[in-house]
């Protein structure tokens, strides 16, 4: 049986929102289940946040850096540049 | 011209490697002391990752964000008296367990990566080891300051730095961040950010975060997610530690599985404690021990340790024993603790009507035939004005320092014992992972210092529970027994029905 679920957990706030909306539009399988204050996202073998669709969305500049101010917490391997941060097994 | 931008890779490549040096006239093994007596064996530091490539000028401006959001928040609460806010006044035995049990471990951690970023050869772990040790000595200062708003109004947390040392079930997470920050550099890593932090601590910070926020504790849930944002860094550190020695050596593996499966044990039993917080000490609750199992061991610790299994690493020994064992912990440890809250600085309760039917409802297979009559009775005698506080002293498990109060996941009527002989001396415990712990290492857990066998022997006050209280610093009557009897509950009562201005709200004790 394989698992390569990962998960990315962030606080229910303003500028997250934001955030977990350009998840929701880049990994179309990735489901966001809601609980209190804080919102998990679960995927298969990875989930990614794209500098460019986060920009889009709240207008200014944005450095995947400042995902750390509204993190709660991951499942998975990191992998973050420039313009990606994301999460995935490496199976 | 002008320079083009650094990567992110290149800038931190530029703050550590960049910055470190070969040392000529003095021998690395010197330097370096802890770096090989545990058997691990690294052949090239340079191949250290750091997924996260935070530089020290990102750091600070990150953290000092944080810092400024949690003190507006801070402010806030204090000011529109968030404290009446909460559900319950029982809600806040959950923080006064949290401040005496938890916040004194962030300290512990704080030290701890001091401690091991001196001794880990590697210019890359230095580095995580630093903003690491920096980012436990923020968290355990804004849980104090934060929780410092609740010892206004309410008894139990006036002397917890005290009590962390001294009082009985605060030996278990005392004695857990002993064992590891007594261990060598790499074995500590392993255990706190592997074990503890990438695997266990989810079910600690999430659910619990989560319950607070649910009960209107804003100061908790702020301070909280504060600190966890940080979370995703140390787990990361845990994750990438384990593969580096994996990848660095085949003679690590077996060291580092068996440093997995101690851990791993050793976490468990202490997030007991964190079981019961969420079944019994949420006045709302947002989900179930056995419910947050499934989903942050089972789910996600499946996921992690496949993903491992091509370095050859296993699932934590044991692992199969939590899953049989996940309806029955939460509830052996709250009626514990209700037998023996006289000599504990928060106040226990049977759990209302409604409470005990959504216990039965999650727990169908263990609930009513192992504890609800239980319950049930000493919320008759409590009526009867016998309310049952247990005079004997319990027997510890030498490994975990819990009593011996969990059943046998095969058959719950029966009491888990285990022993093992060590020249000539018999040792108890709860259970075949913390025997097996035991049996590995025992001139280190003889060691133990044991709540119980120090009052038999005379080290902690007198012979007697008010000589212990003492001791404690526990003031009987007021920060420890039965809730509905509490000072805090009669404050909380005669708040609620607004007999009071909110600004004139008398200080924590007599009621």
């Amino acid at each position: 049986m394989s698992n390569n679920h990962v998960y990315i957990a962030l606080q229910n706030n303003e500028e997250a929102r934001a955030i977990i909306e350009a998840i929701e539009r880049d990994n179309p399988n990735a489901s966001v289940n809601h609980f209190p204050a804080m919102v998990k996202i679960d995927g298969d073998g990875r989930i990614e946040v794209r500098r460019k669709t986060v920009e889009e969305l709240i207008g200014r500049d944005w450095d995947p850096q400042e995902i750390h101010l509204h993190l709660v917490s991951i499942s998975g391997n990191v992998d973050e540049d420039e313009d990606v941060f994301a999460v995935q097994r490496n199976n | 011209m002008a320079a083009k931008r650094m990567s992110l890779r290149d800038k931190y490549n530029r703050m550590t490697r960049d910055l470190a040096w070969d040392f000529s006239y003095q021998d690395p093994k010197k330097i370096f002391e802890q770096a090989d007596f545990e058997g691990i064996k690294i052949e090239d530091w340079d191949k250290w990752e750091d997924p996260f490539r935070l530089t020290m000028d990102a750091y600070w401006k990150y953290q000092g964000e944080k810092e400024r959001k949690l003190y507006a928040i801070i402010d806030a609460f204090a000011q529109n008296n968030g404290q009446l806010n909460i559900t319950d006044a029982r809600y806040v035995n959950a923080i006064k367990l949290f401040l005496t049990g938890v916040s004194p471990l962030e300290y512990m951690a704080h030290r701890g990566f001091a401690m091991i970023g001196r001794q880990l050869p590697g210019v890359g772990p230095q580095v995580a080891c630093q903003m690491q040790s920096l980012d436990e000595l923020r968290h355990v200062q804004t849980q104090i300051h934060t929780i410092s708003h609740y010892n206004k109004y309410f008894n139990g947390f006036q002397d917890f730095r005290h009590m962390h040392d001294r009082v009985w079930y605060l030996s278990v997470p005392k004695s857990f961040f002993d064992d590891a920050a007594s261990a060598g550099p790499f074995e500590f890593i392993t255990a706190i950010s592997f074990s503890f932090e990438y695997v266990l601590t989810n079910l600690l910070f999430m659910p619990f975060m989560s319950g607070a926020a649910y009960n209107g504790d804003m100061a908790t849930v702020t301070f909280g997610f504060s600190a966890q944002s940080d979370e995703a860094r140390h787990m990361t550190l845990g994750l990438e530690v384990v593969k580096f020695m994996l990848e660095q050596h085949p003679d690590n593996l077996p060291i580092v599985q068996r440093w997995i499966d101690k851990w791993f044990w050793r976490g468990y039993r202490l997030l007991t404690l964190v079981g019961m917080m969420m079944d019994y000490m949420l006045p709302k609750r947002v989900m179930s021990w056995k419910e947050a199992w499934e989903m942050y061991f089972e789910q996600n610790g499946g996921a992690l340790f496949n993903d491992l299994a091509r370095y050859g690493i296993r699932m934590p020994k044991y692992w199969e024993q939590t899953v049989a064992e996940k309806g029955l912990i939460s509830h052996a440890a709250w009626g514990t603790f209700y037998n023996y809250c006289h000599a504990a600085p928060f106040h226990t309760w049977i759990p209302e009507k409604d409470e005990l039917d959504w216990l039965s409802e999650k727990y169908p297979d263990t609930f009513d035939k192992f504890f609800r009559p239980r319950y049930e009775h000493w919320a008759e005698q409590e009526k009867q004005g016998k309310r049952f506080y247990n005079p004997s002293l319990p027997m510890l498990c030498t490994t975990c320092q819990i009593p011996m109060v969990f059943p046998e996941a095969s058959d719950p009527t029966l009491t888990s014992y285990r022993s093992s002989v060590h020249n000539g001396e018999r040792y108890h415990f709860c259970s075949d992972g913390c025997k097996d712990i035991f049996d590995h290492e025992p001139e280190k857990y003889v060691q133990s210092w044991l709540p119980v066998h120090q009052i038999f022997q005379g080290n902690c006050g007198g012979a007697t529970v008010p000589d212990v209280l003492d001791w404690y610093h526990l003031r009987d009557g007021i920060d420890n027994r039965e809730y509905l009897a509490s000072p805090d509950r009669a404050n909380w009562e005669r708040w609620k029905a607004g007999e009071e201005e909110a600004a004139e709200l008398p200080k924590a004790a007599a009621g």
